[in-house]
């Protein structure tokens, strides 16, 4: 890899980082306040921020430290909720190059949240880990930050521009998902099913018992696999 | 709070990190097995789109703002806008509507 090379990647990840950077300063406001209201400190809920890079995980945690639960629980409970990376990891591990060294991998999977997979997994060809360094050196920062500006100002920030920016993150994720729709029926048609099913598990109250985290690994694993035995890809579909 | 804070949020990074890592480093070869190179291949698109729908309609102050921003955003992704723009008119969407709808 070619230092020039390595540099281009980094900062055309730095640019895509740019929406998720401001969706996330958006979001992880809400993370803030709720951080607050868990009896967190602005220091405690920034290092879990920057460290730890997960909504649903951080509420979840954040709540059973409030609630005085074991570590094993709220470890128990962190691995529930973010079980979905040790998908999206899977799918990472065959988008880069075979050889590319432990190093890289081992960064790598610091920076695995919804955002940064769902862009780096949408690359043409081979995934660059400097993609992902630049998107992360712009992205974290953002969700750090809000979330600072959520323990510190939560109830000062007006109402209109947190709603607004709160949707930054899925007009982001209808960016990745809709073009391969447009020119593969099979994924549109994956589309239709899962905003379908996801409505449907979140109507139904069956369902209440279990979380967010685990109805999004629940849906992806069902409708992916059934796609994947009905529709087995050719291979030269890998490329698109 | 009677624990350290500071234990809990490693612990967390931990477990989150391993979940996160451990495909990456163990998965060294291309999986030629083609049902689950399929899997594969259809879990982003599926994994976005659960999370997706319907959660971007609680994100707002109203359903409704949301769901125009959702119409808007698949339409602008639909006809090939980029990942910032459909992001940030999204987020204009939202907001101009709300200024209609929320009073």
């Amino acid at each position: 890899m070619k230092l020039t090379e390595r540099k281009q990647w980094f900062l055309k990840g730095m640019r895509h980082g740019i929406p998720i950077m401001l969706g996330y300063f958006a979001v992880s406001i809400a993370l803030g306040i709720a951080a607050k209201n868990a009896g967190m400190t602005a220091p405690q809920a920034t290092v879990a921020s920057a460290l730890i890079m997960a909504s649903a995980g951080q509420y979840i945690g954040f709540t059973l430290i409030a609630a005085g639960a074991s570590l094993l629980e709220v470890i128990v409970m962190e691995a529930i909720a973010n079980a979905r990376y040790l998908l999206m990891s899977t799918a990472l591990s065959q988008k880069v190059d075979p050889a590319l060294p432990m190093r890289h991998r081992l960064l790598m999977g610091l920076w695995i949240t919804d955002e940064i997979f769902g862009v780096s997994v949408s690359v043409d060809g081979r995934l660059n880990p400097y993609y992902n360094y630049g998107m992360a050196a712009v992205a974290t920062p953002g969700w750090a930050l809000g979330t600072l500006t959520g323990v510190v100002l939560g109830n000062v920030l007006p109402v209109r521009v947190v709603s607004a920016l709160s949707v930054g993150l899925y007009g982001m994720f209808m960016s990745i998902f809709v073009p391969p729709a447009r020119k593969n029926p099979v994924i549109a048609g994956l589309v239709i099913v899962s905003f379908a099913l996801s409505y449907a598990f979140n109507a139904l109250s069956w369902f209440d018992g279990i979380s967010s985290g685990m109805k999004i690994i629940i849906l992806t694993v069902t409708i992916s696999l059934a796609a994947a035995l009905i529709f087995p890809v050719k291979e030269d579909d890998h490329a698109a | 709070m009677r624990h350290n804070v500071y234990l809990y949020i490693l612990g967390m990074w931990a477990i989150s990190y391993l979940i996160r890592v451990l495909p990456l480093t163990l998965i060294r070869r291309e999986i030629t097995n083609k049902t689950i190179r399929s899997f594969l291949f259809y879990v982003p698109y599926v994994t976005l789109a659960v999370m997706t729908f319907p959660s971007i309609l609680s994100a707002t102050q109203t359903p409704v703002s949301a769901a125009i921003a959702l119409v808007a955003g698949l339409s602008m992704a639909w006809f090939g806008l980029g990942l910032f723009p459909v992001s940030v008119i999204c987020c204009a969407v939202v907001f101009v509507s709300e200024l209609i709808l929320v009073h």
